[in-house]
């Protein structure tokens, strides 16, 4: 197996009079997608500062590509903080420029890549415009591209969508794709969960200060299947029967038209739902209730709550 | 390393590009040379002689006709008392009337308590001492004479004395002392090396604010240390500092010249004339002694240590005021940080007269051995003459004292930066100090 891009072990960091990280161990696999999730102040910008090395912590270590992260290591890496700007009365050029050197490229590198992501996102006009003439879409789309520029491995966004219009939100979704392909592994860090679903293929859930949950959505889908389906049709006979192992719910008819909610105990697979339904009624719609990650998230800290 | 060259670039290019260097650089050295030469202009400004009616009952001013300043004209005792006299001068366009009473008994000493001058607006110093300076020639002559001196021994003695002072420097070589071209100088290079650090930190503490209102405080420091940020930030716009500062004496020096020279030249005129007319020999122009008493003055020496403190002074104050800029959200928030911080400087400003008649008493040594006040006092002392000794421990405690500010003010920029919408107490700083990397 690949070495994780980054592996943590029992993380802390605590400030003054709270604690911000308590034992966080995370692995996120190379190449990955990794939704870092959790409601505000669990600990998750914290965390990503670790990785950034704008702070060190309290104990625990992390390992960048199995090596324990080093000061050079910044220039692998691509920050997009929460709170994120731009010098307004540079140019965008110039200050596209001087970010880049920052992450340690040439004169010349740096002028290279900005050509091609400028003429990517059909920019290249704006070069020699100050930030404080730009919209702020504009001047996100210049964030992004200083994020990327440098070609890191990895790649950190924290709340990325916060602020970003749609238009730009599934530019920035698209290009992370292409990125990924393209070898980087991406941490996402949001607290709106609902939003990075989609694209996340292993997530881990943070709340007060400890880890909750980790692994690939898929699995976590399924470990918290709720086994309840919602389907909707025309019965044919006037009563729909099912055997003890599939209870029904909700029932709802309306001009002959039939919707009903059923859960299924855990060892009735969805095959043997719908052949129980299919001599009962015309099937339209069949839909297994998946949860969200938001609903899994509430369970487990409620679960949690109520222990 | 090369990523703080790169941030000291930024820091540097992107201020000296603004409109406002440019405008300062410019102006700064022509308000200067003006403050400079305007002095010695109006003072070189011929100004019409005044005219004074004299009633001198004593005939004690032997009908002198005055000076080039000020004419003397006199009313006829026997046929004017004072009212009538006064009346006459009121109407005329005369601008001070002199009454010399006689005393009955003929004693001198009456004459001196009793005599009166009146002006049209107020009586001038410079008036004043013209009337009794030339009245207690005339006094001293005439008890002279009464004693029986040989008059014509009495016509030459006028005594006119000017002191040439001089300070026994180290060495056999005795300098030529010019306290008030010292004090002049002292006091001009403490006011600047104040207003300088004041400036220039200020631009600092405007620097960290900008960066963390902007939000891209944080873009930046993923990609180096808080650390090299600051001193990159520090260490540019102290460039920036200097470079003004250069700009300033170079053009200033060559303002001045250009000035005094055209000025130089046109007052030697009148003094060549001057002589060729009366045959005697002309005084030596004002300015030429001007720049002759500033050209005594070490100016290297004045100059290089003033680098030396604006530097230290500069680094010491601009990591205070980067760690003051750091704990707040904006330009409003920073009062109460401010104080402490700015009233050493303000301190030494307000000692500076102590320091400066004084030079080398205990407040002046001291207050030039502190860090926080060294830079300034010891500008004022420089012109003085300072024992190497003394400067090289005050130069040395200031570099130990902005390594300690800025070690200090490291550790409260790394947290504050990253701190928004909260209002910080000193409690608060003094934890951030003891928060690990």
């Amino acid at each position: 197996m690949q070495k994780p891009t980054i592996e943590a072990s029992n993380v802390s960091k605590a400030y003054q009079g709270h604690t911000a990280l308590d034992g966080l161990s995370i692995q996120i696999p190379k190449g990955s997608i990794y939704g870092l999730l959790g409601p505000n102040g669990a600990g998750k910008t914290t965390f990503i500062r670790l990785l950034n090395q704008i702070t060190a912590p309290d104990s625990g270590h992390i390992l960048f590509d199995g090596e324990p992260l080093k000061p050079s290591d910044v220039q692998r890496i691509g920050y997009l903080p929460e709170e994120r700007g731009l010098y307004k009365k540079m140019k965008v050029g110039e200050q596209a420029m001087y970010l880049a050197r920052l992450k340690g490229l040439s004169d010349s590198q740096a002028r290279e890549k900005l050509k091609y992501w400028f003429e990517k996102f059909e920019i290249g006009p704006w070069w020699n415009k100050k930030i404080e003439e730009l919209s702020k879409g504009m001047a996100q789309k210049i964030q992004f591209i200083t994020t990327v520029l440098h070609d890191p491995e990895l790649l950190i966004f924290d709340e990325p969508f916060s602020g970003f219009d749609p238009i730009n939100t599934n530019l920035i979704k698209a290009e992370i794709q292409e990125l990924r392909k393209n070898g980087a592994t991406v941490i996402f860090s949001t607290h709106r969960m609902e939003s990075v679903e989609e694209i996340c293929d292993h997530i881990a859930l943070i709340n007060q200060s400890k880890k909750v949950l980790e692994g690939s959505v898929e699995k976590i889908r399924n470990d918290y299947r709720s086994h309840r389906y919602v389907i909707s049709g025309i019965p044919a006979t006037d009563a729909l029967e099912f055997p003890p192992n599939i209870v029904k719910e909700s029932a709802k008819t309306m001009k002959g038209h039939v919707s009903l909610t059923v859960k299924v105990n855990e060892e009735v697979s969805t095959n043997q739902l719908i052949q129980t339904l299919l001599p009962q009624m015309e099937i339209h719609d069949f839909k297994e209730v998946i949860p969200s990650v938001n609903d899994i998230f509430i369970q487990r800290v409620q679960g949690k709550s109520q222990e | 390393m090369n990523k703080i060259l790169l941030i000291i670039q930024r820091e540097f290019s992107s201020r000296v590009r603004k409109k406002s260097f440019l405008v300062m650089t410019i102006i700064g050295p022509i308000l200067f040379a003006g403050l400079m030469i305007a002095p010695i202009l109006l003072a070189s400004l011929p100004e019409g002689p005044k005219k004074i009616w004299v009633l001198d009952e004593a005939y004690i001013l032997d009908h002198d006709k005055g000076s080039s300043n000020y004419t003397l004209n006199y009313f006829p005792p026997d046929e004017l008392d004072l009212d009538a006299a006064k009346t006459v001068f009121e109407e005329s366009e005369y601008d001070a009337f002199l009454y010399i009473p006689l005393s009955e008994t003929g004693a001198l000493d009456y004459i001196q308590r009793n005599t009166l001058l009146y002006g049209k607006k107020n009586v001038s110093l410079n008036m004043e001492g013209y009337i009794s300076k030339l009245m207690e020639g005339k006094i001293a002559n005439k008890l002279l004479l009464d004693l029986g001196v040989n008059p014509e021994v009495v016509a030459q003695v006028k005594p006119n004395v000017s002191l040439k002072k001089f300070s026994l420097g180290e060495g056999e070589n005795a300098q030529e002392s010019n306290t008030e071209i010292k004090m002049i100088t002292g006091y001009t290079a403490g006011f600047f090396i104040y207003f300088f650090i004041f400036l220039y930190s200020a631009q600092v503490m405007r620097g960290v604010i900008e960066e963390k209102s902007n939000r891209i405080i944080e873009v930046i420091i993923s990609s180096v240390r808080p650390f090299q940020l600051m001193m990159g930030k520090i260490i540019g716009i102290g460039s920036v500092g200097i470079l003004q500062f250069i700009i300033w004496v170079v053009l200033s020096l060559g303002l001045f010249q250009g000035a005094s020279h055209f000025l130089l030249k046109d007052q030697m005129d009148t003094a060549t004339m001057v002589e060729a007319k009366t045959g005697g020999v002309a005084e030596v122009p004002e300015i030429a002694q001007f720049q002759e008493r500033l050209e005594s003055l070490n100016f290297p020496l004045i100059l290089s240590t003033f680098l030396v403190f604006f530097l230290g002074g500069f680094f010491l104050y601009g990591s205070l005021f980067a760690a003051v800029g750091s704990a707040v959200d904006n330009e409003t928030d920073t009062q109460q940080f401010m104080l402490p911080v700015t009233i050493p400087l303000i301190l030494a400003i307000v000692m500076a007269t102590n320091v400066i008649e004084n030079p080398d008493g205990p407040i002046a040594f001291w207050f030039s051995m502190i860090p926080l006040t060294s830079p300034i006092i010891m500008m004022i002392r420089i012109p003085f003459g300072v024992a190497p000794w003394e400067l090289a421990l005050s130069i040395g405690l200031l570099i130990g004292g902005f390594i300690f500010t800025t070690w200090l003010a490291g550790k409260i920029y790394r947290t504050g930066i990253l701190m928004y919408g909260k209002k910080v107490s000193y409690k608060e700083l003094y934890k951030w100090l003891k928060y690990k990397g």
